[in-house]
């Protein structure tokens, strides 16, 4: 390696040139990544040195959208932040407005919501288990938690109609009930997810798989708390943080015996694998505790959604909720006239991806893919207006 | 030196387009093709996935498409890496102001002939964004659109039915033309 030499005399127009370290451009439209995000990594030889993110790219304008609309309108936007955790953004924003209008929702309403919050969690955790398998060369386990998803997508259809985005939350409830029927083939449903995740449990101990992972992309608690990282990536590290317990809302009060906040000790990327692995299991006992304890009986039916969205009175309130990638954040201001004088979202990933780069430098360019991947990071989710000073 | 219905009417669209250069459509557009080589494409159409600012709704039923249950492989479909590669691209969202010259450069990295899919409602008319002033309008206000699958997000069924429709009106249409 030689050291660059500038020719120009004029001290104000030399650049710096380092040979000896390379700046590697990723994305937005890049093969290893879903979803548009811009990381620049400087490398020396295979060493990263240096992450700068950029976000953005998928910046859809949603806060500022909001305020055009009313409320009822507004959860219809509001289920479009993101497509894997879209129950998650409307439990948040209509619990939010539930706390604002203090209307009490029924003990069978939280319980539904409940019940989908966990089928969510069990579906964006085997999404993301695949992809991760797919990212070190696993392909057949990608194709696995693919198939194993599509058993928990199917109780979404028919407990609410759609696949994807389930419309299921309204102003003082949920708009769909449980039939006896759907009671039991949920149970069919989760014996065999669980079964099945016990074969990705297993293959994931595979040296390959742990080889691939273990010592990726460390992050010490200390720095994880200083970051402020929430979810799977700080449980990884070993803090136990989770809304569920820390803040119960829906039916987890009552549920908090039937399940345990997950760390690990390892504060890799496989640790935040197992996590999620481990998370799995204790949302199929959720949702079996919250089917067995769920109050019998028809739904009660709530108050046309319309009428009560238009009694929410002028004020400002905060919401929060343990969406799968971590502590989802809502700040509601309402105007007193069925409108929002604004709306501020914290996602989960926005919190996390500033970890990136402590999770990189010092790490190799063949462990980036794996290493963003073990972050989960939602793009679509967190891209907002960013400001980034004014020149 | 023949122009396929289908090309000539995709050319004219771009023709009043700034950024796209006309020359190098048209070049592309008069190539005689060998039939072997439109066949093969017809067998297996290899994709492309380009999100434009999409929600991941439509996104993660794309990678359904490709899981076991609805396996769009059996039909010869691969999802590449590059857009070099690629028969035929898949794009999701509604545009965003940061990924429209993205979104051109890889509809332009793409071979002749290409076909695009316009999946979802965001990439069909912007749906719940369309009045955004992030977002610079639906797909087809800046590359052409060949078939678009209807839905927030669309069944898989739908996408694979999408899918095979572009090709049969694209690259179909074209390699039975140049018999």
């Amino acid at each position: 390696m030689y050291k660059s030499e500038t020719t120009m005399t004029d001290p104000t127009r030399i650049i710096p040139v380092h040979y000896d370290c390379f700046k590697l451009p990723f994305g937005p439209v890049h093969p290893a990544l879903k979803e548009p995000i811009s990381i620049n990594v400087t490398v020396k030889k295979e060493e990263i040195l240096d992450v700068d993110i950029r976000l953005g790219h998928v910046n859809r304008g949603i806060e500022k959208l909001a305020q055009s609309r009313n409320l009822v309108q507004a959860i219809h936007l509001i289920e479009r932040v993101c497509g894997i955790c879209s129950h998650s953004h409307t439990t948040c924003f209509v619990q939010g407005l539930e706390k604002l209008s203090s209307i009490d929702i029924s003990v069978k309403a939280a319980y539904l919501r409940t019940v989908l919050f966990e089928l969510e969690r069990m579906h964006s955790h085997l999404l993301l288990l695949g992809v991760v398998a797919q990212e070190i060369g696993f392909t057949t386990v990608f194709m696995h938690a693919f198939h194993m998803r599509e058993h928990i997508l199917d109780l979404f259809e028919r407990l609410t109609g759609n696949r994807i985005h389930h419309a299921m939350n309204v102003i003082g409830g949920v708009r769909w009930d449980l039939n006896p029927g759907l009671v039991s083939s949920i149970h069919v449903s989760l014996n065999v997810v669980e079964s099945s995740i016990k074969v990705l449990r297993d293959a994931f101990k595979d040296k390959t798989a742990e080889k691939r992972l273990c010592g990726v992309g460390r992050l010490d608690p200390s720095d994880a708390l200083g970051l402020g990282v929430v979810g799977p990536v700080a449980r990884g590290s070993g803090l136990v943080i989770d809304a569920r317990k820390d803040n119960p809302y829906a039916a987890y009060k009552d549920l908090a015996g039937a399940f345990s906040v997950i760390t690990m000790q390892g504060k890799d990327a496989y640790s935040r694998i197992e996590v999620r692995i481990q998370e799995l299991f204790e949302s199929i006992n959720i949702i079996r505790a919250a089917l067995d304890e769920m109050p019998a009986g028809s739904l009660e039916k709530c108050e046309n959604p319309m009428r009560l969205s238009r009694k929410v009175p002028a004020g400002e309130v905060v919401s929060a909720v343990e969406a799968p990638r971590g502590e989802l954040f809502y700040y509601i201001k309402t105007d007193g006239k069925d409108g929002l004088s604004r709306l501020h979202i914290r996602t989960p990933t926005f919190a996390n991806i500033v970890a990136l780069k402590d999770i990189l430098v010092g790490g190799e360019i063949a462990d980036i893919p794996a290493a963003l991947a073990s972050l989960d990071p939602c793009i679509s989710c967190t891209t907002r207006m960013i400001v980034l000073g004014e020149n | 030196m023949y122009v396929s219905r289908f090309r000539a009417i995709r050319s004219s669209l771009m023709l009043h387009r700034p950024f796209f250069q006309p020359s190098h459509y048209q070049v592309h557009a008069m190539r005689p093709h060998s039939s072997i080589v439109s066949r093969c494409r017809l067998k297996s159409p290899w994709l492309f996935h380009l999100n434009s600012g999409s929600c991941n709704g439509c996104d993660i039923e794309i990678l359904s498409v490709l899981s076991p249950r609805y396996d769009l492989e059996r039909y010869g479909c691969q999802l590449v890496a590059s857009p070099r590669h690629a028969d035929v691209l898949l794009v999701t969202g509604a545009v965003t102001r940061q990924m429209l010259p993205r979104v051109i450069r890889v509809f332009e990295q793409i071979p002749e002939f290409k076909v695009v899919v316009a999946i979802g409602n965001c990439a069909i008319n912007g749906c719940v964004f369309s009045q955004s002033e992030m977002i610079v309008g639906p797909v087809d206000k800046h590359i052409p659109v060949d078939t678009r699958v209807h839905g927030c997000p669309p069944r898989p069924e739908e996408i694979i039915k999408g899918v095979m429709a572009a090709m049969e009106a694209g690259l179909g249409n074209k390699s039975t033309n140049e018999k």
